[in-house]
């Protein structure tokens, strides 16, 4: 039965619809982490998190435990949370420091930063003449096949072979330029604190509403209008509201139609680029301050050039939605075929005043937090898609907003103008899904 | 007041507001604070001052309009399927007694909420910076600190704790 099906993946992607199988199977969802999860790059941390030798954080590759290690080395080390002897995890904890070394806490074999084997208990007399020994690499904790990191962002890739990541990222990769340009010292650093939200929904299904440009008027009205009195009220009493609360108030004034200003471009991979302006320079003295330390870091004119990148975020399929301009990032970490868990990061800019920072992190608070005024209406949609798919009651699921308008150059599709609430990153999402399935490079 | 008259003044306080929680009625909510005070959950126990770090709410007067106006809006999606809370409070301890009436107070509180089909727990520490005036005490902080602030949330928190 799997079989036959997985023989018919083809036959479940169609430029404009996507069977629904795609969204609540198992057998695929299981594919899916073999295919593409545990093949191609996914990120794992940020350098900074991990500061000091020893250093580690828990992170879920695909189906795959894994472990960011800083060995003495000074290296980001990402290896499988597994000891070889039995089989036992490593690291229970979700992060910590493991000290000068590793060591299993069933019958204590002890490993290095790295995962080389350090030692075993008795281990001359216990295994004299096996095969088991520090010579032995299967005595080793298995190390992910490849590790890479852009501008601290650290990305491991559980297969031997496949683009590098430069190669894989691509043009999204401007995710981390845009973040760490941004910062005076061209640099960002964690903000030490992971907000972590479960979505009972298939993990394809988030991706996709996040360049989905037509959803925040529907969705969010009630957040944006509630926001939008209050901001007016604010600025009746004191002249001027918080960045933060137009940020929320856009989802009401920028209404349905305008969506269709803003742009998408997709790229290879299944990536995206969703372009829209944030509002993020005011004239106010904070704003300002901030400008005037770029000036001396960058000179006036690359300043224009970082500041004006006009992206609202950035999809790095299949695992990562970047909120460059805000410093913030959400990672995808599929736990089943109806269940996601989303890891929420935000990052500082080197050099900045604080006042930058704050903004930001209001952002994060209001938004991205355990209690978000936004994303709570997402994931109840989310929900709800993953419980209509599963019924009978239709076979696909269309993503024809805009079909055949579409403008490609060199494989990247960018949506003309007055077509931002076009369903291109959808369609192209699922091109890329069905390239990673049919076993494409 | 005597201790136990502030004690008995203190603890009636809290359950009304849990009450008012569990009663949905956000505007009385809102009226318990000072015009300056504010709702604070730290992400990190650690944390001393609720301004400037990640919290998973930290909320003036303005952002709890936001947040009520906001889930009593008719399209906020989330609001349709029926839930409901059940908050006891326990454990009130008065650390500080001022002699102009403020109190410093600690407690325990367990909420359990029942969403569609779905039960959830959250537990953990309210600390609550209370006003004396003329109307009873008013919030000028209160701080929730929850047992389960850093474990993966299954959905989200709406509204208050």
């Amino acid at each position: 039965m799997l079989q036959e099906r997985i023989a018919d993946l083809a036959k479940f992607v169609e430029p404009d619809r996507v069977r629904k199988e795609v969204y609540t199977d198992a057998a695929i969802f299981e594919l899916e982490m073999q295919r593409i999860h545990e093949k191609y790059w996914i990120y794992c941390g940020h350098e900074s998190q991990v500061p000091k030798a020893g250093d580690y954080y828990t992170v879920q590759v695909g189906r795959q435990p894994m472990l960011l290690v800083r060995g003495k080395d000074k290296k980001v080390h990402v290896l499988y949370n597994r000891c070889p002897h039995r089989g036992n995890m490593i690291c229970g904890d979700r992060h910590g420091n493991t000290g000068e070394f590793f060591r299993c806490s069933y019958h204590a074999w002890t490993f290095q930063h790295d995962g080389k084997l350090r030692s075993i208990p008795m281990m001359e007399s216990g295994y004299a003449g096996t095969r088991y020994g520090k010579d032995n690499p299967d005595c080793s904790m298995k190390r992910a096949a490849r590790v890479e990191s852009y501008r601290g962002f650290v990305f491991a890739s559980l297969a031997a072979d496949g683009p590098t990541l430069k190669e894989f990222l691509g043009e999204s990769k401007i995710a981390f330029d845009d973040m760490c340009d941004r910062a005076p010292g061209g640099e960002v650093e964690v903000v030490p604190n992971c907000f972590r939200v479960i979505q009972h929904s298939n993990w394809k299904i988030f991706l996709e509403n996040q360049l989905d440009a037509l959803h925040p008027s529907v969705v969010h009205q009630s957040t944006g209008r509630a926001a939008h009195e209050v901001e007016k009220d604010i600025a009746k009493k004191t002249g001027k509201a918080p960045l933060s609360y137009h940020m929320l108030s856009a989802f009401a004034t920028v209404t349905i139609d305008k969506w269709d200003n803003f742009q998408t471009l997709n790229y290879p991979h299944g990536h995206c680029i969703l372009t829209g302006y944030m509002g993020l320079r005011p004239k106010d003295p904070d704003t300002l301050a901030y400008e005037k330390v770029m000036h001396k870091a960058y000179g006036k004119e690359r300043t224009e050039e970082i500041l004006g990148v006009n992206i609202h975020h950035v999809l790095i399929y299949p695992g990562l939605s970047v909120q460059s301009p805000l410093q913030q990032l959400r990672a995808v970490r599929p736990l089943g075929v109806d269940k996601t868990l989303t890891e929420i990061w935000h990052f500082r800019l080197k050099g900045a005043p604080e006042p930058i920072y704050r903004r930001s992190l209001a952002y994060y608070n209001l938004v991205n937090s355990p209690s978000t005024l936004i994303n709570a209406d997402d994931l109840e949609n989310f929900w709800k898609c993953q419980q209509g798919l599963g019924s009978d009651g239709g076979d696909w699921v269309s993503f024809g907003r805009f079909h055949g308008r579409d403008l490609e150059k060199d494989g990247v599709v960018e949506t003309g103008p007055g077509m931002g609430t076009s369903e291109a990153p959808m369609r192209n999402q699922m091109k890329a899904w069905a390239q990673y399935m049919g076993g494409a490079r | 007041m005597s201790k136990l008259e502030t004690q008995h003044a203190v603890e009636q306080f809290l359950y009304c507001q849990a009450d008012l929680l569990d009663a949905k009625k956000w505007q009385h909510w809102i009226d318990l604070f000072t015009p300056d005070g504010v709702y604070w959950m730290p992400a990190d126990p650690a944390d001393k001052h609720w301004d400037g770090v990640p919290a998973i709410f930290a909320e003036d007067h303005n952002l709890r309009t936001v947040r009520m106006k906001r889930v009593l809006h008719p399209d906020a999606w989330s609001q349709r399927p029926l839930w409901a809370t059940n908050h006891v409070v326990s454990n009130v301890v008065i650390d500080k007694a001022a002699k102009n009436g403020d109190v410093v107070a600690r407690s325990r509180f367990h909420m359990m909420e029942l969403r569609r089909d779905d039960v959830r727990h959250f537990a953990g520490q309210y600390t609550h910076h209370l006003k004396k005036t003329k109307s009873g005490y008013r919030i000028k902080l209160q701080r929730v600190d929850m047992t389960n602030a850093q474990a993966a949330y299954d959905y989200v928190l709406q509204v208050w704790v």
